[in-house]
């Protein structure tokens, strides 16, 4: 089993859902990211999501298209995102990777998988990349031992979401909201619904992600998914700050309401 | 349109999934995929049915003005030593072939029950065409335009506000239109259930390139039968500029199985191919992942999207449709680089020997054309034959080219 579904064995067995907090690679700087991901781990996140900047991201809202432009404007490259992720993962918090298709594919997509297991990674989360298109990727994780994380959505058929989950290893990312990526001041309906047509066809664990970003929901979400995940709401910390040190507080402020929220699931 | 339009054409279609080979497909958020499978769906039924046929072709004719003329420029083909035949597509209603696309999905989107369609636009004319069948069929329209752009064609913005359409500018990324494209995917991924994206090229997610070019593919099957009724033969050559490529895959489709018929789709090449400062995705890109389709990408060595040049904003786009991709694989186009130096002055000829402006995406073509004819005529023996789509006419480009040839009173 990989060191991310040790994290949600853990967590199951202690009655609460695991908290995943993402932050782009590069932003605001490398140094800046590595700094900022282990206050997050510090501060109690147990896995961290790193996003590899990308020029063009479509399912990103406003929060993380900025953070990733400004990452993507100091210059950092795939390169520097796996020394990013090798540095995060020395922390012992599991290390899961995002990106878009194209850098990947660019950089070449064995290469990749070898390249991101030797930094430490567990796996990736892909956000336009459908099974349908992932034949290389399906090798090349198998070939290297990573995790693979496709998306289901609200919109999924049933048939859609057993072919998705099947082709899923470590845990399942249900978007919880027919959107992208950023904080809303409600929780969605949807999910849970979503998370239940996840349940019925996969014991995988299931996390929700989309529009989480307060304690509160942390433990909304937590009363019915194995992990939360939360990204604008911790990058607007870093984003909003007018120095270093306040973005790091800010991070560890709203890490640990997060990690109290998913230690108490409302039931 | 007759009984066997949009009857399939041989050695032209996608897998069931869109690949065009190794290019095309789906590289999408998951929560799309219902949605592009519903489009793909009632596109397939749309296309079989005789009703929406007969409904499609009677907008075509009596709405949109074609079929669009073939118009034999004489004075222009004394200067370029070949018969060249103008597939007159500015002359359609809103001013270009796009009009021939929107109509299309406008109509696909009324049969799925969807109320709105989003579009995204660069120099504004996909933006018009959409605002245009979006009133004609009483749907909501929201056009998403990079900041960069609704400065630099704010008569067009004036224009879809006057057709009813909301007008957002993008100001995310570089502020042009693959940012405008990127938001409109946002938009529609948020909005899917009563949302239509009509997107302007036959780029995208399957099945938006077959769905496009199907759609567009009138002007080729026109100027196929227009062209044997003239000259009694086939042209020796079609041309097209290559943006997204709608234009050109709308001409070059009723001519892949004519194999005696050369094919070129001329690219945007801007400064040169050999600068930063071009949209050439073919001749100086490579193969990548952009807009949900692999395809030919101007990118960097780590796949970051680069931003793309040209005079002409309707070619100034970074990608295109897998199916170019695809013709320049197997050889059966070519693409080929025009500069936008080459380009003014084709720009300029056919306005001075024909008295047409063009638009200065089809003054490509044309700057494309005078460079191959001579080297058809050599190989040949004889004059050639060259059918040019005109795709569209250059009102909208008069400040550009006021701008360039320096003939602007100052205080304008």
């Amino acid at each position: 089993m990989s060191r991310i579904g040790v994290a949600f064995d853990k967590a199951r067995a202690d009655g609460r859902a695991v908290l995943v907090g993402c932050m782009p690679a590069g932003f605001p700087t490398v140094e800046g990211s590595i700094a900022a991901m282990t206050a997050m781990v510090e501060a109690g996140v147990d896995v961290i999501e790193v996003e590899i900047p990308y020029s063009d991201p479509v399912m990103d809202g406003p929060v993380i298209q900025k953070a990733s432009d400004i990452a993507l404007a100091g210059g950092v490259r795939t390169a520097d995102a796996l020394r990013i992720i090798e540095a995060v993962a020395a922390t012992g918090a599991p290390v899961v990777t995002m990106t878009y298709w194209n850098p990947i594919e660019r950089y070449g997509v064995d290469v990749f998988a070898r390249d991101l297991a030797a930094a430490g990674g567990t796996g990736l989360i892909t956000p336009d990349l459908i099974p349908d298109e992932a034949a290389e990727w399906l090798a090349a994780s198998d070939a290297h031992g990573l995790d693979r994380t496709f998306l289901v959505s609200p919109s999924s058929t049933d048939a859609r979401v057993a072919m998705t989950v099947d082709n899923c290893r470590g845990f399942v990312y249900a978007t919880a909201v027919m959107g992208v990526t950023g904080a809303r001041a409600q929780t969605s309906d949807a999910a849970p619904t979503l998370v239940s047509r996840v349940r019925a066809v996969t014991d995988l664990p299931v996390g929700v992600g989309l529009g989480v970003g307060t304690g509160a929901q942390a433990s909304t979400v937590a009363g019915y998914a194995d992990g939360v995940i939360v990204g604008s709401a911790l990058v607007r910390c870093v984003l909003d700050a007018s120095s270093e040190a306040e973005g790091l507080a800010a991070l560890r402020t709203l890490s640990a309401e997060l990690a109290e929220g998913v230690r108490n699931p409302a039931r | 349109m007759s009984a066997d339009a949009l009857a399939p054409v041989a050695g032209s279609q996608p897998d069931s999934a869109g690949h065009f080979g190794r290019f095309g497909g789906r590289f999408v958020p998951e929560a799309l995929v219902a949605a592009l499978d519903e489009l793909d769906g009632a596109w397939r039924t749309a296309i079989a049915d005789e009703s929406f046929r007969a409904e499609f072709g009677a907008l075509l004719r009596d709405y949109a003005g074609t079929p669009s003329l073939l118009y034999e420029a004489r004075r222009f083909s004394a200067k370029v030593g070949a018969r060249v035949l103008l597939k007159r597509e500015d002359l359609n209603h809103t001013g270009a072939h796009k009009v021939r696309n929107v109509l299309g999905q406008a109509l696909l989107t009324k049969r799925m029950g969807k109320t709105r369609v989003i579009a995204e636009t660069g120099a504004g004319q996909h933006g018009v065409a959409t605002a245009t069948a979006a009133a004609l069929f009483d749907l909501e329209c929201v056009v998403y335009m990079g900041e960069v752009d609704t400065e630099r064609q704010a008569l067009n913005v004036a224009r879809m506000r006057m057709l009813g359409a909301t007008v957002v500018p993008v100001t995310t990324g570089s502020r042009t239109l693959k940012d405008a494209m990127n938001e409109a995917m946002r938009d529609w991924v948020a909005n899917v259930d009563e949302t239509h994206y009509l997107i302007g090229t036959a780029a995208g997610p399957h099945p938006f390139p077959a769905m496009v070019r199907d759609f567009v593919r009138g002007i080729g099957d026109e100027a196929r039968q227009q062209c044997l009724d003239l000259t009694g033969a086939l042209p020796d050559a079609v041309t097209a500029c290559v943006g997204g490529g709608s234009n050109a895959l709308g001409i070059f489709h009723a001519f892949v199985p004519d194999e005696d018929v050369r094919l070129y789709g001329f690219e945007a090449g801007g400064e040169g191919v050999a600068t930063t400062r071009h949209a050439a995705s073919i001749t100086g890109g490579s193969a990548g992942v952009l807009h949900g389709a692999r395809t030919y990408v101007l990118q960097d060595a780590d796949g970051q999207t680069l931003e793309s040049h040209s005079i002409s904003a309707g070619l100034d786009y970074p990608g295109i449709g897998p199916e170019h991709a695809w013709l320049h694989d197997t050889g059966r186009a070519s693409y080929l680089p025009v500069t936008d130096a080459e380009a003014m002055a084709a720009f300029e000829l056919l306005c001075r020997t024909e008295g047409i402006i063009p638009a200065i995406e089809s003054a490509h073509a044309l700057a494309g054309t005078v460079t191959l004819a001579p080297k058809l005529a050599a190989e040949l023996g004889r004059e050639p034959t060259i059918v040019v789509n005109l795709s569209g006419r250059g009102d909208k480009d008069v400040h550009t080219a006021g701008d360039y040839f320096g003939i602007l009173d100052k205080e304008h």
